[in-house]
């Protein structure tokens, strides 16, 4: 066999593959292009002037937190169905990457409200709602790192990734069903109609580059998931043969050394 | 602060954060494949 196509066979030493060096590379360009529309290009807007920049990273990483947390309880029902580990390491893996993009999210959200209200943050019901949203997924990734029995801990977090997903509408809405201070809806509701030219295109832009980011963190992070899994396995295993061996040292020293050690 | 701070500071956080996460996610992977057997790391 040639080094070359030993190369190929040989598994990888980590969690890329060809297919994640295509999406990131994707990734990288697109977030590139988004710095240079949406810092440079794109003119500030009429009403919200020079802080739409902020909603170029607001809107995609609520956009991305929402898709992710989905992904989650779709994942969670497929894991209570088939109970296998690909859907609970999937839905973990999800909640893990929507985390980040909601603390991001809220992060400019608060550098957008110190700009346009005066103060980093009011408990006007949206904000009420995103809270409670992101303490929820907290709450499911604390419940996923107790030491318990996988299928148990599957189980458990499965129901709370279900659960969860009911808030996303509720946070969604709360800027219709309650007066805030928040503006209204830009995602799915979806960006807003006003908005024209490389504003939109910015938008649709930063939606995109996000998406494939997303997708890459994804994959990478259910693969690192993944190997976790296996890595406790062996290192279980490493401890049974190391007791096994250990038990047999002591069992041939006879009565006189083969006290019991615990 | 100017409004064209917090606009730099809302940037420089998101991209800063993602980087980091990125960053310890392959670190991470390439730390746990190399106590995982081959047959268990095979992408698709």
């Amino acid at each position: 066999m040639s080094a070359l196509a030993a190369d190929r066979t040989a598994a990888p030493t980590s969690t890329g593959s060809t297919a994640t060096r295509v999406l990131g590379a994707v990734a990288l360009v697109g977030l590139a292009a988004v710095a240079l529309f949406g810092l440079v290009i794109s003119p500030p807007d009429a009403e919200l002037g020079e802080t739409i920049r902020i909603l170029y990273m607001h809107v995609p990483t609520v956009s991305v937190a929402y898709l992710a947390f989905v992904i989650t309880a779709v994942a969670s029902v497929a894991y209570l169905w088939k109970r296998t580990e690909f859907w609970d390491l999937l839905a973990a893996s999800s909640a893990e990457v929507g985390v980040v993009f909601f603390a991001l999210t809220i992060f400019n959200g608060m550098m957008w409200g110190k700009v346009t209200w005066g103060v980093f943050w009011r408990w006007e019901p949206r904000l009420v709602t995103t809270t409670v949203l992101f303490l929820t997924y907290i709450g499911y990734l604390v419940v996923r790192s107790i030491p318990t029995e996988p299928r148990t801990r599957g189980t458990v977090s499965a129901v709370i990734g279900i659960m969860a997903v009911v808030n996303i509408p509720i946070t969604h809405k709360a800027v219709d069903w309650w007066r805030g201070l928040h503006q209204s809806r830009t995602v799915l509701g979806t960006v807003d109609p006003e908005m024209q030219g490389s504003q939109l295109f910015t938008t649709y832009l930063s939606l995109t580059a996000f998406m494939v980011l997303f997708a890459w963190l994804l994959v990478h992070r259910f693969r690192l998931a993944w190997l976790g899994e296996r890595a406790a396995e062996q290192g279980l295993e490493a401890a049974l043969a190391d007791r096994r061996a250990e038990g047999q040292t002591s069992g041939s020293a006879g009565p006189a050394g083969g006290g019991a050690t615990a | 602060m100017s409004t064209n701070a917090y606009i730099a500071i809302a940037w420089a956080v998101t991209f800063a954060v993602i980087a980091l996460y990125a960053a310890w996610i392959v670190r991470r992977g390439r730390e746990l494949s190399r106590r995982v057997p081959e047959e268990d790391r095979r992408w698709m």
